[in-house]
């Protein structure tokens, strides 16, 4: 199959994906991701209509703790790792189009 | 090497600086770690000879140097996942496998080269270099955990710790020459691991020994609070059974991870000849098809991308490591992700963005988890008739650095024969058996049904023993 992917579906799904690809790896990206999907697409050949999805391997359902108060982390330390904090916070860029 | 250090017969110090003399020489040449730790190993050396003089145990792997996939986070030393956009992090805590090895007295020498994020099967795609097959500087050690791998080959350590999503373990155990374990999913906790497949991480150990492998995992296994899909139970028991043989034990050779296109005729010799000399030791070995298990590759490839584009979202520049700056956030994101993640991690952000997309959910994710479904359908039934399962680990000896760059399929199908145990969440591990192409190592690959971690080292045993290496 030539076009499982065109160039329009890399550049939509790398705006999903928050990745600005520079014009390079939109062409290789384009052809690498049709041959592999190429391949992927060996599953639909299995007649799965009454199959259930397996998300995980184990049967597990919600697991829960007794809601007490435990230490977190220290928030400094966490902070710290941080490109930008200000006043306990994660500073960033805005957001809108307000003014900083 | 414990014993000694606990009966005080030999210092932790002393067992330190020899694994650092091998260090020096070939660390420079082979590059399998990202960081090496030297004043820490020290200082945790000299606390485990002070508790051996104070009359204290200092544990089950007292003075044992141990490396680390630099996956896993280490309070206060830097952790990378070989990827610039964790540049400068140092995370506020330890992973619980960090903190249950040095409860038991581990010494963590060192933090080793992956694939980035996990995302390989060569050890190339690290943003700090390739690491190096210490039996032939010119081939790859595997991957993703090719540094761990690589240190135990190289005897930097004796033990080290790899994570397996997809055979990240198992298979540079193999293209290595060293034993790697991917346990029972659940039987080892995630938490401080950096998710690339949460539903297939596995944290395991690798050694020079099957049973030096089974004391790693004992340490490290067993139930964790902080992980909320960690199995409500002990680490297993597998050192008491080690010795038992397996005679009687019922073991199936799966043709389609051995008699496929493409595997060397080494490597599939040595399956055979594994399964020969479990026969000469009791077993009754027979060859089993599990037929869903070609189509592995292809569900593994949707399935671990779509989880790795959730997981990845969250290097985003704002909470920790890289960030390139721009005028909104959203430009933010996309320039600091650009910037930060390598070829192979966008390649599969993408892939698995696309797969998770409006439209294409059903065919490609939802198609990719009911083939989950039938191929472990497939191994409980065959687990039905059999203990145990043999296949090959890698189709090949370790290639040529640059051997699969330009071709990430060919690259994706190293991962065929050990895939099938993500999926299905059993374990299975790499037991060097011989060598194959140019003299270089061939792994056999064991497998068995959830939580059959003693049945698989029992005869994991009786494959070393079969191949004539003698342990230490």
């Amino acid at each position: 199959m030539a076009d499982r992917i065109t160039r329009a579906d890399v550049e939509h799904v790398a705006q999903l994906a928050r990745l600005a690809l520079s014009e390079t790896e939109i062409v290789s990206l384009t052809k690498e991701l049709g041959a592999i999907l190429d391949h992927a697409a060996q599953v639909s050949a299995l007649d799965t209509h009454d199959v259930p999805p397996t998300a995980h391997p184990l049967p597990i359902a919600n697991v829960f703790r007794a809601d007490e108060v435990r230490p977190c982390l220290p928030r400094d330390e966490v902070l710290a790792a941080a490109p930008v904090a200000q006043e306990q916070r994660f500073r960033v860029p805005r957001i809108l189009g307000e003014e900083p | 090497m414990a014993a000694d250090v606990r009966a005080g017969t030999r210092s932790a110090r002393e067992v330190l600086d020899e694994y650092f003399d091998a260090i020096t020489d070939r660390e420079p040449e082979v590059h399998a770690f990202n960081v090496v730790l030297s004043e820490e190993a020290r200082e945790a050396a000299a606390a485990v000879d002070a508790a051996v003089a104070r009359g204290d145990d200092p544990g089950p792997l007292a003075g044992v140097p141990i490396a680390l996939k630099d996956n896993m986070c280490t309070r206060g030393i830097p952790t990378t996942c070989s990827s610039r956009i964790l540049d400068g992090w140092r995370p506020p805590y330890d992973a619980t496998v960090v903190q249950r090895l040095r409860a038991a007295g581990a010494i963590v020498v060192g933090k080793t080269n992956l694939d980035e994020f996990a995302m390989g099967s060569s050890t190339e795609n690290s943003a700090f270099g390739p690491t190096r097959n210490p039996h032939d500087l010119s081939r790859v050690p595997g991957g993703s955990s090719g540094g761990s791998a690589a240190a135990v080959a190289a005897g930097f350590a004796p033990l080290a710790l790899g994570s397996d999503t997809g055979g990240s373990i198992r298979q540079p155990a193999a293209l290595c020459g060293v034993v790697g374990v991917k346990p029972t999913y659940g039987v080892v906790s995630r938490y401080g691991l950096v998710a690339f497949a949460s539903s297939l991480d596995q944290i395991g150990p690798f050694a020079t020994t099957v049973e030096d492998a089974a004391l790693l995992l004992e340490v490290i296994g067993g139930h964790d609070p902080l992980d909320s899909t960690s199995i409500a139970r002990p680490a297993p028991d597998l050192l008491s059974g080690l010795g038992d043989g397996v005679s009687g034990l019922r073991v199936g050779i799966v043709d389609e991870m051995t008699e496929i296109e493409g595997i060397e005729p080494g490597v599939r010799d040595a399956v055979r000849a594994a399964g020969a000399g479990l026969e000469a030791a009791g077993a009754k070995v027979d060859t089993v098809s599990v037929p869903s298990a070609t189509y592995g590759i292809s569900a593994y490839y949707l399935i671990a991308p779509a989880e790795a584009s959730s997981n990845l979202a969250r290097y985003d520049g704002v909470r920790y490591g890289l960030r390139v700056d721009a005028d909104d956030v959203a430009h933010m994101n996309a320039a600091t992700r650009e910037s930060g993640f390598g070829p192979e991690v966008k390649r599969r952000i993408m892939l698995g963005t696309y797969a998770l997309s409006a439209g294409y959910y059903d065919a490609y994710y939802g198609q990719a988890q009911r083939v989950r479904t039938l191929i472990l359908r497939d191994f409980e039934r065959v687990y039905e008739q059999f203990d145990a399962l043999l296949a090959a680990t890698s189709p090949t000896v370790a290639f040529e650095l640059g051997a699969k760059t330009a071709d990430p399929l060919a690259m994706y199908l190293c991962d065929v024969c050990t895939v099938p145990a993500n999926l299905s969440g059993h374990p299975a591990m790499s037991v060097p058996f011989g060598t194959g192409e140019a003299g270089l190592p061939v792994g056999v690959q064991v497998l068995a049904p959830t939580l059959g971690e003693p049945t698989m080292f029992r005869v994991a045993g009786a494959i070393e023993a079969a191949g004539g290496r003698t342990p230490r």
